[in-house]
């Protein structure tokens, strides 16, 4: 095997482990949706900064893949940056800026704008893996509650935001049903996002390391966001064009740009941004 | 014409330059050694070693030097080292009965079997400082008497020889005792991995969550039946010659409590035990840790919780491990503004109708 880096096995992790971590990969998929404990490791890098899914890519890497890392929709972000370079490092993969030419692409808090393709796969980052979590703190009722499909409090939570504020008042880790069975989180990322994650084509994997779960939604899956039928769930976004690209459709990020507060608009996916300008 | 920021690479590597540095300090000073924290520095030591789960006093020195003395840090840095070892099997079970003591002290007997014996303790010191060690280092060796050369039974032995103790359940297999580091958490535990779990939770959570029974949170009535500290041999069966050798000697701290038990509807009155394993010289995590085990197994003794936090085993067993807790909690500085920009708008938008409704 052909390292980079003569102290590690390719990818950092040993291949009993990455083993393990495919058996729960393979669980997750023919589980839509579901939450599949793993022996999460203790990785380089802190938990809560992406040791899940810092698992899960090192489990699916091969010698010949191109691997893309974001964060907030950026190649840039610091954090972004230290994934990327780690992988570089113990994989010696190639890497890429380019949502079109990556085949694994690991991500923190955004999907891509760019529609994935069957060759893709999207690797989330995610924090608290559990959406009833705020609900109700303790794992051994909600595995429960996920075995017996017992959702109701999740529709009452939703519910009361409305009676309350007049709208949902969830803007990310917007919770999604998963091939009508399991209530997921889909990772911290802004509502915005959810639409691109029914019927995807890429395969989508998320990695908890801290709290040890590994999820999944295979490629085709209807994933639909919980709403009721006289308030619809809406894709938000700041109702603003992008000052770089001049796009109209794109998840913006608000940058302060002086002292007086002036704010201007930029598309947060900076691959795609950046595809648009030229 | 604003353009994106660039240069999360050059910050990262400049800040990691600016660590180092900063990590060496004033050049005019002598440079620490690791055989100086080795040696001089052994409570740290048995900190990072108890919660990294690695017996390695040499690693432990490097990390706490690596990581500037946050020991927590270090702990990481001997967290993230360990899970690249290969786990080659599962050692026999230790027997601290032949520990050779160089601490071991009762408080539930005026006298024991072997005597009390302090060894090299900071509690009877007055907590002065010593301004002496500023000058000068100089100190004369000191040669402990023949008695810390023998091996004591434990003082829970003689409640036992009468029946008014519980009677401790050894597992031998690995069924029995699951490794944590391998398996993912599941709750409910067995007191195995219950244990496993707290001999490498943070010492200062641990500590609060004793500290807690004392006050009423989950009492338990503990007395300190005994506490030792000193040298014990770890033996591995190698398959292949069909007998046990010895791999190690490793210093650990070992605190047993008896606790008040007035029975319940499953088990007579008698007394009940906590107990409390952990890495080094650590006596304060060791009885914090022995009443914290203690609290936990109100639901196997037949007793009623009171509902406090110490005796809940999801509160405890999820919460007390300092390098999940510190990466997780530190987490929140990486850049959220993605969520933030989806509630701004959120929030704008929730305004405005409230807004339209008044003055509607
Ligand atoms: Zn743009």
């Amino acid at each position: 095997m052909s390292n980079s880096e003569e102290d590690f096995n390719f990818a950092y992790l040993d291949e009993q482990t990455k083993r393990m971590i495919r058996r729960a990969l393979i669980k997750a998929i023919c589980i839509p949706g579901y939450q599949v404990p793993f022996a999460s490791r203790e990785m380089p890098m802190p938990y809560g900064w992406g040791t899940g899914g810092v698992q899960v890519t090192a489990a699916c890497l091969q010698e010949t893949d191109v691997l893309k890392v974001i964060d907030q929709g950026s190649d840039d972000t610091t954090n972004a940056v230290s994934i990327r370079k780690f992988f570089e490092r113990v994989a010696g993969v190639k890497t890429t800026e380019n949502t079109g030419k990556a085949s694994v692409i690991q991500t923190r808090h955004r999907i891509p704008e760019q529609v994935l393709s069957e060759d893709q796969i999207l690797v989330y980052q995610v924090p608290i893996p559990e959406p009833l979590r705020f609900l109700e703190p303790r794992e051994t009722e909600t595995r429960v509650m996920h075995a017996l499909e017992e959702y109701g409090l999740m529709h009452v939570k939703l519910y009361e935001d409305i009676s309350i504020n007049g709208e949902i008042s969830t803007a990310y880790a917007y919770p999604v049903k998963v091939n009508d069975r399991y209530i997921m989180d889909p990772s911290p990322t802004p509502k915005f996002d959810n639409p691109k994650m029914n019927f995807c084509p890429a395969i989508q994997l998320f990695g908890a390391g801290r709290e040890q779960r590994i999820y999944a939604v295979p490629p085709y899956t209807k994933v639909i966001s919980l709403d009721f039928e006289d308030y619809p769930f809406e894709a938000s976004r700041a109702e603003k064009t992008c000052e770089i690209c001049g796009a109209t459709n794109t998840y913006l990020d608000e940058v302060v740009i002086d002292d007086k507060g002036t704010r201007m608009f930029s598309c947060s996916d900076s691959d795609y941004c950046n595809s648009q300008k030229s | 014409m604003y353009v994106a920021v660039k240069g999360g690479e050059r910050a990262i590597d400049n800040a990691h330059r600016w660590l180092e540095d900063e990590r060496r300090g004033d050049r005019k000073v002598t440079d620490l050694s690791v055989d100086q924290i080795k040696t001089q520095l052994s409570l740290s030591i048995a900190k990072v070693m108890a919660e990294g789960s690695l017996f390695d006093p040499e690693l432990a020195s490097l990390a706490i030097k690596q990581a500037r003395g946050d020991l927590i840090e270090a702990i990481f840095l001997i967290r993230a080292y360990r899970t690249t070892l290969p786990r080659f099997g599962f050692g026999q079970p230790i027997n601290t009965d032949k520990m050779i003591a160089k601490r071991r002290i009762s408080a539930t007997f005026k006298d024991i079997p072997g005597g009390q014996l302090l060894g090299p303790t900071f509690d009877y010191t007055h907590r002065l400082l010593d301004f002496k060690l500023l000058a000068d280092g100089s100190i004369d060796e000191f040669e402990p008497g023949k008695d810390t050369e023998q091996m004591f039974q434990h003082v829970t032995q003689f409640l036992n020889n009468e029946g008014i103790i519980e009677t401790e359940e050894t597992s031998s297999s690995e069924a029995e005792s699951p490794d944590l580091t391998r398996q993912p958490l599941e709750i409910p535990a067995n007191r195995a991995l219950r244990l496993q779990a707290l001999t490498r939770s943070d010492e200062g959570f641990l500590l609060g969550m004793a500290y807690s029974t004392q006050r009423g949170f989950g009492r338990n009535h503990p007395f300190v039946g005994e506490l030792r500290i000193g040298l014990i041999s770890v033996e591995f069966e190698i398959p292949e010659i069909g007998f046990n050798i010895e791999i190690a000697e490793i210093e650990i701290s070992e605190c047993e409590t008896v606790n008040q038990f007035l029975g319940s509807k499953t088990h007579p009155p008698k007394f009940t035990r906590g107990y409390g394993f952990v890495f080094g010289q650590s006596e304060r995590k060791a009885i914090s840790m022995a009443l914290v085990d203690r609290a936990l197994r109100w639901k196997e003794l037949g007793e009623v919780s009171d509902g406090a936090p110490a005796q809940d085993e999801e509160f405890v067993l999820y919460h007390g491990d300092n390098i999940q807790a510190t990466g997780f909690v530190e987490h929140i500085k990486l850049p959220h503004y993605v969520d933030f920009q989806a509630e701004l708008e959120l929030i704008r938008k929730i305004r405005k109708t409230a807004f339209e409704a008044k003055k509607g």
